[in-house]
């Protein structure tokens, strides 16, 4: 469990984040929508210590991330599995070394053990065959889903995604979905997903935070977000014509 | 002059952070003989080719310059060696390498600062100036001595070709003036040299490198600040040396 209180950023004269509270549960698919620009993927850089933030506090499992040493953060650090909004893949490194580099850094594992657990993650993001590719040779897709592969190689306790399905096919885009969801239950880990995806909330949301220009405006699961009365959130959920149309049916 | 204290400073504390214990010391010493093989291999074919032409100019610069008959010709010869000795071979060839090796460094960093690689590395717990500078620094530490002994072996070699094809001076007399008064001093002076210089162009380079930001446009003006400054400080280190150890 992740827990932020009272969390202030500003950069410079632009306040990004005000007085943000909000708990990440543990087991479950913890969402964070909102516009672009809202301050998700800031609010997700100050969590991990990114980001400094102006004033706030951030435990993990009731640890105080501020007040930490520098070795206790590092040790929390090996905890957490991030995918960047733009994949951030080691550009100088192969698929397979991509997605090694945190278990060799880590973990004890002999190299044939470690390459066993790469193919394991590569096939749970459904790629083959692409070991030995480098990352200027893939799709913006795949390099998505290399970037959740290493996310999770070295079994995180804490995962942050930032917008794992943007650039994805519905279907592979609904795979990965299920695949974030299924390991957050399996391994009873903390996952936190950045989304715009009307789906993915619906189909994964178990928690779900909204922000709005800095705000945390509200949060509740994905069966009570159709029914919101925020008009902020009820602007964001129905926005596209397929979500229209379903609140249409719904009456 | 406020800004140029600043950067000194950030500069000492990234430096700090460069210099700790290795993560994992078999990591470390991958990316250190890849970093000799990219940094100092690399660098041998531009070095051969300026060290040899500036041997050759020398040579006969020195010796258009001294043609009269009571300077005995021999001082040709010995002119070639201590030029390249003293400051072509430790010191233009740091400012030549801290154009290709400075903007190499800093324009790798740059980029993997703007993707957020580094960031990447940070949130894995890694000490990414360590992880990611340290091989840079130290290997080019290691090899530049032999970079630079190399270079003096080939421009004092090319002076010779000059005697013997141009025929300037005679090959005899060439190879009198290069044994001529030698003082074993002046090649620990260099070495002293190459090992510093190399440690200002990966340090500085990295430094501007690791702290670029915003967009590629950003990166690429930090690869030029790497190789101007970096430049900058190899010309004073090389005046402090040469009055601390010469004079
Ligand atoms: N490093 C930075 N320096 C200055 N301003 C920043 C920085 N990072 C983000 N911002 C500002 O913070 C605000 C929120 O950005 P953020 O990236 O958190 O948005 P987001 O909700 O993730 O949007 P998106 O869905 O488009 O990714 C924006 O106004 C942006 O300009
Ligand atoms: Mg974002």
């Amino acid at each position: 469990m992740i827990e932020i209180i009272g969390l202030n950023k500003s950069f410079g004269e632009n306040q990004v984040l005000r007085n943000i509270d909000v708990v990440f549960e543990e087991g479950k698919s913890n969402l964070l929508i909102g516009a672009s620009g809202s301050g998700k993927t800031t609010l997700c850089k100050c969590t991990v210590g990114l980001h400094q933030p102006d004033t706030g506090t951030i435990s993990y499992n009731g640890r105080i991330f501020n007040q930490m040493s520098h070795n206790e953060k590092k040790e929390i650090r090996r905890e957490i599995g991030f995918l960047f909004q733009g994949s951030a893949l080691f550009d100088y490194m192969t698929v397979e070394e991509n997605v090694m580099f945190p278990i060799k850094m880590f973990s004890n594992l002999t190299t044939k053990e470690a390459k066993k657990r790469v193919d394991f993650c590569l096939e749970r993001v459904d790629l083959k065959g692409v070991n030995k590719l480098m990352p200027s040779e893939l799709s913006g897709g795949m390099k998505k889903r290399v970037g959740i592969a290493r996310a999770i190689s070295a079994k995180p306790k804490y995962l942050f995604c930032d917008e794992p399905n943007s650039g994805l096919d519905p279907q592979t885009s609904i795979l990965i979905d299920n695949l974030i969801k299924e390991i957050t239950h399996e391994y009873k880990m903390t996952t936190v997903v950045i989304t715009h995806d009307m789906n993915s909330v619906l189909e994964i949301g178990e928690h779900i935070s909204f922000i709005y220009k800095g705000d945390m405006l509200w949060d509740g699961t994905n069966k009570e977000v159709l029914d919101t009365t925020s008009t902020e959130l009820t602007d964001f959920v129905y926005a596209s014509s397929f979500m229209k149309e379903l609140k249409r049916m719904n009456g | 002059m406020l800004k140029i204290l600043q950067q000194i400073g950030e500069y000492t504390i990234f430096i700090s952070k460069v210099f700790r214990r290795p993560e994992k010391w078999r990591i470390y010493f991958q990316m250190f003989i890849q970093e000799l093989w990219t940094l100092g291999i690399g660098s041998i074919g531009i070095i051969l080719i300026i060290s040899g032409f500036m041997g050759m100019v020398i040579t006969i610069q020195t010796a258009s310059q001294i043609d009269s008959g009571w300077i005995p010709a021999y001082l040709v010869g010995y002119t070639t060696r201590q030029s390249m000795i003293l400051e072509f071979s430790p010191t233009m060839l740091a400012l030549i390498l801290s154009g290709k090796i400075g903007s190499n460094i800093a324009s790798e960093l740059g980029s993997m600062r703007i993707s957020e690689q580094i960031d990447a590395l940070e949130i894995m717990g890694i000490n990414s100036a360590n992880y990611l500078v340290l091989p840079k620094i130290t290997a080019l530490m290691v090899i530049m001595p032999f970079l630079v002994v190399l270079s003096m072996f080939i421009g004092i070699f090319f002076g010779y070709v000059i005697c013997e094809t141009v025929g300037v001076i005679t090959p005899s007399d060439y190879i009198y003036g290069i044994q001529y008064d030698f003082r074993p001093f002046d090649i620990v002076y260099a070495l002293i040299k190459a090992v510093l210089f190399a440690y200002i162009i990966t340090s500085v380079s990295s430094f501007y490198g690791y702290f670029a930001s915003g967009s590629a446009l950003e990166v690429g003006k930090s690869s030029t600040q790497a190789v101007v400054y970096s430049s900058i400080v190899v010309l004073i280190f090389n005046y402090i040396l040469t009055q601390m150890l010469l004079i």
